[in-house]
């Protein structure tokens, strides 16, 4: 971490923004090119649901745990969807063990509010004794290998999970409930999909690298759903934005978003 | 408007126009014991900011050798909503001083103080939807009442949509029951938009008209910004 500031983030900086301003990158990707998505599903027997993501070298494993408590107090009769991320050593020199630091609250945040605000699931549906019991949902964000981009792989495992996931069938007995050997698919209604890109110099790059987001002055992720609604964004970096560059990332995700909707039906 | 077609009029919980701000009232100096300080009301939201430094950065390992770090935390009071809430940091705060750190940082020349630390507290004494915004607001008057320089003030405010209908400015029922939030952090002289975020459904045309509406509001926000600052610092000297 110390040699952040020093020369070489300099010399990598200026390698980076010479390669964006040719219009390649420094792995041969054009601007706007994401690498490649492989997902897998029901990679952990164990989990309701779950996903691999690889999205270039990054790669982020996705477990769905569904089990029933009690709901949030300002929510009462709706079920819960609760959104982790865990960044592990194993993933990168840089991550350390400890309690989750800002990047990891900010990417399970952000892969929380697309869910939560394309309405992924029929919360409504959700409960089993309103105000009491309530279906809770655990998404859980595990990062394998950091590679950049750790938002739209995150956001891509975390709907294929749940798209996987089956929530086991409980009944209410005398006020209790109780748990049945019966499994159910977990109805998903939307699919929201993040598209991330980073701002250097002048120039909008789409799926960074690692290296790419250490040297970037800003970063964009739009998340979409299936009618191309957007639904939710989310500015990170120490630089601002221009409107008009906004105004180019909406349209690049919204350009974007099907390809990778269509990789997730896929799946 | 033919008096036939009598429509319920819309309007909103508290009455205001959709490009309406709710009141503001902005005061620098509020702190004796900061270096710079601001207190904000915006519409029911109280938010009490204080700035310290340039100072020496602590741990020194955490100082970067070529600009300043600048630290910024996000706290709410237990007592500023209901329920009350456990005073210690939640993750919803970790990222919101974060975003108010992204915010505020392409305001400030920090590579005027090497090796040194700005830090910024932001204690929202009550809060009423758009307390991050109310946040900078207050601490970027702060920032300029430490005598911090910086290339322009960050202003920020919300727009969102209730009821099918975009809106400046969400209040808390309106951030809870609306469709859209979107919080907007802006620096009116460089023209660029420091923060961003948004939850919630929009569709592309409604974003575009959401941008503006914050835009404006934070143009108005602005001038009372300047309007706090001098009137503790006096009229603006001629030629700046």
């Amino acid at each position: 971490m110390s040699s952040r500031h020093g020369v070489l983030p300099r010399l990598k900086r200026r390698k980076i923004q010479e390669a964006v301003e040719s219009g390649k990158r420094m792995d041969g990707r054009g601007l706007e090119d994401y690498r490649e998505i492989t997902i897998r599903t029901n990679v952990i027997e164990k989990a309701e649901g779950s996903a691999e993501v690889h999205l270039g070298e990054t790669r982020v494993l996705v477990g769905v745990k569904i089990g029933h408590g009690r709901p949030f107090e300002d929510t009462p009769d709706v079920g819960v969807l609760i959104c982790n991320a865990e960044f592990v050593p194993i993933a990168s020199p840089l991550f350390e063990p400890g309690p989750p630091k800002e990047n990891s609250i900010e990417l399970a945040r952000v892969v929380d509010r697309g869910l939560r605000s394309a309405e992924v699931v029929d919360f409504s549906k959700l409960a089993l004794i309103p105000g009491r019991q309530v279906y809770l949902i655990h998404v859980d964000l595990y990062i394998l290998n950091h590679a950049g981009n750790l938002i739209d792989a995150s956001a891509i495992a975390a709907i294929a999970a749940l798209r996987s996931a089956m929530k086991p069938v409980y009944k209410v007995e005398e006020g209790e409930v109780v748990l049945t050997d019966e499994k159910e698919p977990l109805e998903i209604r939307k699919m929201p999909v993040a598209v991330t890109m980073v701002k250097i110099e002048d120039s909008l790059i789409l799926d960074p690298s690692a290296d790419e987001e250490e040297v970037m002055d800003a970063r964009l992720t739009v998340t979409l759903d299936d009618d191309g609604n957007i639904c939710t964004i989310q500015k990170s970096g120490s630089k601002g934005l221009t409107l008009d560059e906004i105004g180019k990332a909406i349209d690049i995700a919204v350009k974007k978003a099907p390809d990778i909707r269509g990789k997730i039906t896929g799946s | 408007m033919s008096p036939r077609k009598k429509k319920v009029e819309w309007k909103r919980i508290d009455g205001r126009a959709r490009n309406e701000l709710r009141p503001i009232k902005i005061e620098s100096g509020v702190l004796p014991n900061a270096d710079g300080s601001a207190y904000i009301e915006m519409g029911r939201n109280k938010v009490i900011v204080g700035v310290f430094g340039p100072k020496e950065m602590h741990p020194k390992r955490l100082a970067k050798p070529h600009m300043a770090v600048l630290r910024c935390r996000y706290h709410m009071a237990p007592f500023s909503v209901n329920p009350r809430r456990s005073p210690a940091p939640s993750r919803r705060d970790n990222e919101i001083s974060m975003v108010i750190r992204h915010a505020l940082e392409p305001a400030i020349f920090l590579d005027r103080y090497p090796r040194s630390a700005i830090e910024v507290y932001a204690e929202v004494l009550q809060a009423d939807g758009g307390t991050r915004c109310a946040s900078i607001n207050a601490a970027t008057v702060a920032l300029v009442d430490a005598g911090i320089p910086m290339r322009d003030l960050v202003v920020s405010c919300a727009a969102g949509k209730i009821d099918g209908k975009t809106i400046l400015d969400l209040g808390d029922y309106e951030d809870q029951k609306g469709e859209a939030d979107l919080p907007v952090a802006y620096m009116p002289k460089l023209e660029r938009v420091t923060l961003l975020q948004m939850d919630g459904v929009l569709s592309p045309e409604e974003l575009e008209q959401c941008i503006d509406l914050a835009m404006e509001g934070c143009k108005q926000i602005y001038e009372m910004q300047r309007e706090a600052l001098k009137k503790k610092y006096g009229v603006e000297k001629e030629g700046e």
